[in-house]
């Protein structure tokens, strides 16, 4: 067995497996799939101050290797997170990280003031890229002095590691990556959803609710290694390589690209057991490949 | 962090292998798995998402009401109802392909009190849960009418085996078989016939919500399957949302039956 341990920043994961906000509920409903104890952390869902109900069925369309969803941060709020789910997976042996979501710096900010209280939310990853909300979201995300803006004022404010999530609907996601480093940013994570559309020709109608949505999925996943590997060029803190993780040998190639650590999204709801795999064949890989530590990965393409 | 916790779970992940399909009439499909593993309890309502094999246009799993169990030799069987490239490449499965299962997925039917008396009006694939209701319904000595609705007699199954378990009525809008028209136009809802405990349904929509009408105007408790389109079909990704007086609700998990007057069907 190889070394799996990874830092990111204060965080010690016991392996560089995570699951990706939005796409592994709170953790509950997956227990009975997975062991959560196994886990590197746990991205849960997106969390907003008050209760949000999101957006109009359909919010999902299936396209060619991936899906576009529309959910727009259905959640029932931070009051309702601390009474009835945080002391449900609290005791769980992985790193709870919140998705942190606000529609003006000053939700942000009492968002994180609020999971800053608690013990076991180790880490936050503010999300400045959702492209599903009317307000905030990716408005933060694709601005770079709104980005600079956002990160600096929950910085201010947050003790713990702070992640920032990038949106990739963007020309030049370095920069933004630089940014948010400069802002006090711990690490980042990327790939978020990437802004797409689907048409329904029969009807001439679109599919979602919202006309355009977020594309996830293997699809994507040229485009997030890409990201990942002009960002780690860019920045000194670490990554969580995101976008289109199916298996280890995906894993694999973004750790390569410069993740220090790697999130798995849409493949959970293909198959809720995937994460667990993942972890087994990154080992395997180690194995095979004579890596007696997985941080000896990071960033080991060779070119 | 010493005390870390799991959860026993019920759920099968498993891959399992195809032991019978039948074509009833075109288009419709009744497909048997045998599962590799023990089947834990499965209920009228719940429903399997099922992978659909050496589909690279198919990304998602599929959600499929369970048709029938056999607990001793670990089978079950779903009605697949051919609609577009998913259901289409399960039904052209073999017997001895293999594909994977998850199960058992959603909320059940309520069944009724013991020996009341039942409407079950379904159309399209949504008769799939009749037949495990049926079962339900017998070992409470409950009284069943079976209404199933379709464009032609082609498009009703499942009459004969329902007849293990009530009255089965039928409609054809071109007049094939039963009475002629939509099925909500069935004498069994002109007020001397229709009176019954409890009613049941699953079809398409727009024939739920008419259901659901006629029964709430006659004050009879309703509840409704719906087949919202979904991601994970495990409460993972809220995509399958419907909205209720309580707030958009996950028809894979707080569903997919409702009561119908839960639901915010008429805005
Ligand atoms: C809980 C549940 C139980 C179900 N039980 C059964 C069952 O027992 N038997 C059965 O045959 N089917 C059942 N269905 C429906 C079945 O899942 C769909 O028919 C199937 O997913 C379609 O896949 P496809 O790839 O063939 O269609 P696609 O190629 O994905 O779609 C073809 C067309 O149908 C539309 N469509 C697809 N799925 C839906 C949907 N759920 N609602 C509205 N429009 C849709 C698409 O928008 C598209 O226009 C159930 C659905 C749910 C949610
Ligand atoms: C249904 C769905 C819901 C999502 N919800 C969130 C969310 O609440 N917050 C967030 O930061 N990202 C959210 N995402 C984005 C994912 O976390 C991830 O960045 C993206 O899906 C790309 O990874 P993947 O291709 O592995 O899914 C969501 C994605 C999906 C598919
Ligand atoms: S289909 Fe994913 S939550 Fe219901």
């Amino acid at each position: 067995m190889a070394q799996l341990g990874v830092k990111i920043h204060d965080l010690e994961l016991k392996n560089p497996v995570t699951v990706a906000s939005g796409t592994f509920g709170f953790g509950e409903e997956m227990a009975q799939f997975v062991d959560l104890n196994k886990l590197g952390g746990m991205f849960v869902k997106g969390l907003t101050l008050k209760n949000r109900e999101g957006n109009d069925y359909p919010r999902m369309a299936e396209t060619a290797s991936g899906m576009l969803n529309a959910v727009g941060l259905q959640n029932k709020g931070i009051d309702y997170f601390e009474d009835h789910i945080y002391p449900n997976i609290k005791d769980y042996d992985t790193h709870i990280i919140a998705n942190v979501n606000g529609g003006t710096i000053e939700e942000y900010v009492e968002l994180t003031e609020r999971l800053n209280a608690l013990d076991r939310v180790t880490a936050i990853e503010l999300n400045i890229s959702c492209p599903n909300v009317k307000a905030g979201g990716m408005l933060f995300g694709t601005s770079c002095p709104s980005a600079i803006a956002v990160t600096e004022a929950v910085r201010k404010v947050y003790k713990k590691t702070l992640i920032v999530k990038l949106s990739p609907n963007v020309t030049h996601i370095a920069e933004f990556a630089q940014a948010v480093e400069g802002a006090g940013a711990d690490s980042i994570s990327l790939i978020n959803t990437l802004v797409g559309m689907a048409i329904d020709a029969e009807k001439r109608k679109p599919i979602l609710s919202t006309i355009t949505g977020g594309l996830s999925g293997p699809a994507i996943k040229p485009v997030a290694l890409r990201m990942v590997w002009q960002c780690a060029k860019a920045v000194k803190i670490p990554i969580f390589g995101i976008g289109g993780i199916m298996n280890a040998t995906d894993a694999i190639e973004f750790l390569l690209a410069g993740a220090a650590a790697i999130q798995v999204g849409t493949a959970n709801f293909i198959d809720p057991k995937i994460s667990e795999k993942i972890i087994t064949g990154i080992d395997e890989y180690c194995e095979r490949h004579g890596v007696k530590d997985v941080n000896e990965l990071i960033g080991a393409l060779e070119i | 962090m010493g005390h870390f916790f799991m959860i026993k779970s019920n759920k099968i992940v498993e891959e399992h292998i195809v032991t019978r399909v039948e074509n009833p009439s075109p288009g419709n499909y009744f497909i048997t798995f045998q599962a590799p593993v023990d089947l834990p309890e499965i209920k009228p309502g719940n429903f399997a998402e099922i992978q659909v094999p050496d589909a690279p246009d198919v990304f998602l799993r599929r959600p499929f009401s369970f048709l029938d169990v056999d607990y001793e030799k670990r089978l079950v069987s779903f009605y697949i109802k051919v609609i577009g490239k998913g259901t289409k490449k399960l039904a052209a499965l073999k017997v001895g392909d293999k594909t994977n299962l998850i199960y058992p997925l959603g909320n059940a039917y309520k069944i009724a009190e013991p020996n009341s008396k039942v409407l079950v009006v379904g159309g399209g694939s949504g008769i799939a849960p009749f037949i495990l209701l049926g079962k339900a319904f017998r070992q409470n000595n409950i009284e069943a009418t079976f209404l199933i609705g379709g464009r032609s007699k082609a498009d009703v199954l499942l009459t004969k085996e329902l007849e293990a378990f009530g009255k089965v009525l039928s409609t054809t809008e071109d007049g094939s078989m039963g009475e002629k028209g939509m099925v909500t136009h069935h004498s069994v809802f002109k007020p001397n016939n229709f009176t019954f405990d409890k009613v049941y349904t699953c079809g398409p929509d727009p024939m739920m919500k008419a259901v659901g009408d006629l029964a709430t105007n006659a004050g009879i408790p309703c509840e409704a399957s719906l087949e919202n389109m979904m991601a994970c079909g495990f409460g993972i990704c809220l995509c399958c949302v419907t909205p209720t007086h309580e707030g958009n609700k996950r028809v894979c998990l707080e569903g997919p039956v409702f009561n119908v007057n839960y639901l915010k069907w008429h805005n």
